[in-house]
């Protein structure tokens, strides 16, 4: 068994890297709007069904499709941020839970109007490439696609976020709101930018999932869920924390899954984020939250 | 507060009381009179969801008193309702308890187990707090699934045998009334009555200012404990009543879904409310038949298979609409609508 180990590792650090996606889509929400982003999981599902509508509807090359899907990406999170999260800004919490929980029930019944409650795949074989084995360890192309595209927009994002004026002004809003107002920074704009390009990496990650396993409104959506423990793992605040806990994730999924159960390491997640809420709950890389009287 | 025109709190008693004038026990003896002689009056289908109702209910006032009343957020509250009535069939079936014997016990640990969810609340709350019970949404219902299916029965449906008082047997929906509504009622009265005591007025305190209630000698890590063991054996009692309901144990019951809807009931009747957390349970509930019955002729309007995901849709869509709206247009929920109804109705003919 312990020499499957390497297997382990490296399979888990590839599924990590689409989770970490997922969980850096999260904590760029959280930055900027102090919004947690339950309905993640539906609007990752739904970037990967336009994908998957773009190559068999409309019999797109992949890439065409992945674009197409993309540009929804970009229509899908103004029209959220517009009509569901901007009348709730500065809302107790509750309600901000709420709402993105319920924009998560309404866009699963969206996806099961449109596409049906059947599992849809995409076709086989659109990406090029086949399993490559170093040593003892295969790695499906699949699986090294998702690493690689996910690795790219990591780059792409931190280039983003340290070398533009847009990243700087985000980067501004996500430490104080009033400030960046009264030095003249639109923040309804930078709030826009921002969940659009959360639901980017949510689509992203939706499409890569999806064209691993496949398609739909019952399950897609769970597999968003492994990013929570992520993110609290790595700290709301921190990109990098997403970054280092999506992987984390993955890894510990794949080598409890492997060594130990299967069945455990679909809840492995969860057992590693009460942990982590018990011991650190302001997670690996997140600030710790000081309260004066 | 706008109390009925002419009544007078001349004495701490009067004061306290909740139903006022005689008008108002006319009413209540009225409405509960009512309530007997409703599954003689009502058609089978019918009586179902009023029996729903009753046990969401019983259910939404542990949610009203831990997020109403103490502000935690709670996603696992279907999860602890799966452990009231996992463990109540499991008392029967396994261990042959009687009915009586085996409710009590399995509202005790579903108590118990909230009691430990509830344990990460001494140093998080909030938004941090949600994801721990979230948590307890994923892992409960896993460890139902996949530690012992032999006990559990996994993903699998197991019967229960249904309770008997005196050997009348509670086996029709008719009979099921008359066994959730006393629970139903007694936990509306006790969850009233909880609010006006002490411990009620710790839990506001909690939740209005931490800081504030904490220095006025609020302990703050006992009473949310004891909001999490309240809220957890309202849900193991819903739990059981659910078992009875059903005849039967279904892990699907007590999924993360169910949690939002429940979550869904106290923001549509608005927080801290208890008349509120009843119209949202009745709200969602009739919305939830509605949006069912409209599915299938809007259906007919499409080709089959388009119809038949449009059945499957409209549910969740209208549900998750619904709430937004709540959320954006009405925050304080159908309670504040019904406040003001109060208002007006009082002050009839004047406006103000």
């Amino acid at each position: 068994m312990i020499s499957l180990l390497p297997q382990f590792v490296v399979t888990g650090l590839l599924t990590g890297s689409v989770y970490a996606l997922v969980a850096v889509s999260i904590v760029l929400v959280f930055k900027a709007t102090r919004i947690f982003n339950f309905a993640v999981g539906e609007l990752l599902a739904l970037g990967g069904y336009f994908c998957y509508s773009f190559v068999v509807w409309f019999h797109f090359p992949l890439w065409l499709a992945l674009l197409g899907a993309l540009m929804m990406a970009v229509v899908t999170g103004c029209l959220v941020e517009r009509l569901v999260l901007r009348p709730l800004l500065s809302q107790p919490l509750l309600t901000i839970i709420m709402a993105t929980l319920a924009l998560g029930v309404l866009l699963r019944g969206l996806m099961l109007m449109v596409w049906t409650g059947y599992d849809v795949a995409f076709p086989k074989n659109l990406l090029p490439g086949k399993t490559v084995v170093v040593g003892d360890v295969a790695m499906s192309h699949e699986l090294l696609w998702a690493g690689a595209i996910a690795l790219t927009s990591f780059a792409a994002l931190a280039y983003f976020f340290m070398k533009t004026q847009t990243g700087l002004r985000m980067r501004a809003v996500s430490e104080d709101h009033e400030l960046s107002m009264a030095c003249g920074i639109n923040i309804t704009v930078v709030f826009a930018v921002t969940w659009v390009l959360a639901v980017i990496l949510g689509t992203l990650a939706g499409s890569l999932m999806g064209y691993r396993l496949s398609l739909a409104p019952s399950y897609t959506p769970l597999l968003a869920l492994k990013a929570f423990p992520a993110v609290i793992f790595g700290g709301l605040e921190s990109m990098t924390g997403a970054l280092v806990g999506g992987l984390m994730v993955g890894l510990i999924e794949a080598v409890v899954g492997g060594l130990i159960d299967p069945n455990l390491g679909e809840i492995s997640a969860y057992v590693l984020l009460l942990i982590v809420l018990f011991i650190r709950p302001e997670g690996l890389f997140g600030l710790k939250r000081i309260e004066r009287i | 507060m706008w109390r009925p025109c002419g009544t007078f709190d001349d004495t701490y008693e009067k004061d306290m009381t909740i139903i006022r004038t005689p008008a108002e026990w006319v009413l209540t003896v009225a409405g509960l009179v009512a309530l007997c002689l409703l599954p003689v009056v009502l058609g089978g289908g019918m009586i179902t969801t009023l029996n729903l109702i009753g046990i969401s209910a019983v259910s939404i006032m542990g949610l009203h008193v831990l997020t109403g009343l103490t502000g935690q957020i709670s996603l696992g509250h279907g999860a602890f309702m799966g452990v009231g009535a996992y463990a109540m069939m499991m008392m029967m079936n396994l261990l042959g308890f009687s009915f009586w014997l085996a409710m009590p016990l399995a509202v005790l640990t579903s108590g118990l187990v909230g009691l430990f969810f509830g344990l990460p609340s001494l140093r998080i709350k909030g938004f941090y707090l949600a994801m721990a019970t979230l948590a307890a949404q994923f892992i409960i219902p896993w460890a139902i699934v996949n530690i012992r299916p032999d006990l559990t029965g996994g993903t699998s449906t197991l019967t229960v045998e249904a309770p008997s008082l005196f050997g009348f047997a509670f086996s029709s929906q008719q009979r099921i009334f008359y066994f959730v509504m006393p629970f139903a009622v007694l936990s509306i009265i006790l969850t009233r009555n909880l609010q006006r005591s002490k411990i009620g007025r710790a839990f506001v305190a909690i939740r209005d200012n931490d800081l504030a209630a904490e220095i006025m000698g609020v302990e703050i890590f006992r009473y949310k404990l004891l909001s999490f063991f309240i809220c957890s054996l309202y849900a193991g009692l819903a739990g059981c009543l659910l078992v009875v309901w059903m005849g039967a144990t279904n892990v699907d019951s007590f999924m993360l879904h169910e949690s939002i809807w429940y979550l869904g009931m106290i923001i549509v009747g608005g927080l801290g409310s208890v008349p509120g957390a009843i119209f949202g349970v009745i709200f969602i509930r009739l919305l939830e038949i509605v949006s069912q019955s409209i599915g299938p002729p809007i259906a007919g309007f499409f080709p089959d298979a388009l119809g038949a995901a449009l059945k499957s849709g409209i549910s969740p869509f209208i549900f998750g609409l619904v709430i937004l709206l709540f959320l954006a247009y009405e925050p304080r929920g159908l309670a504040h609508r019904w406040e003001i109804f109060k208002h007006f109705y009082r002050r009839w003919p004047f406006s103000h």
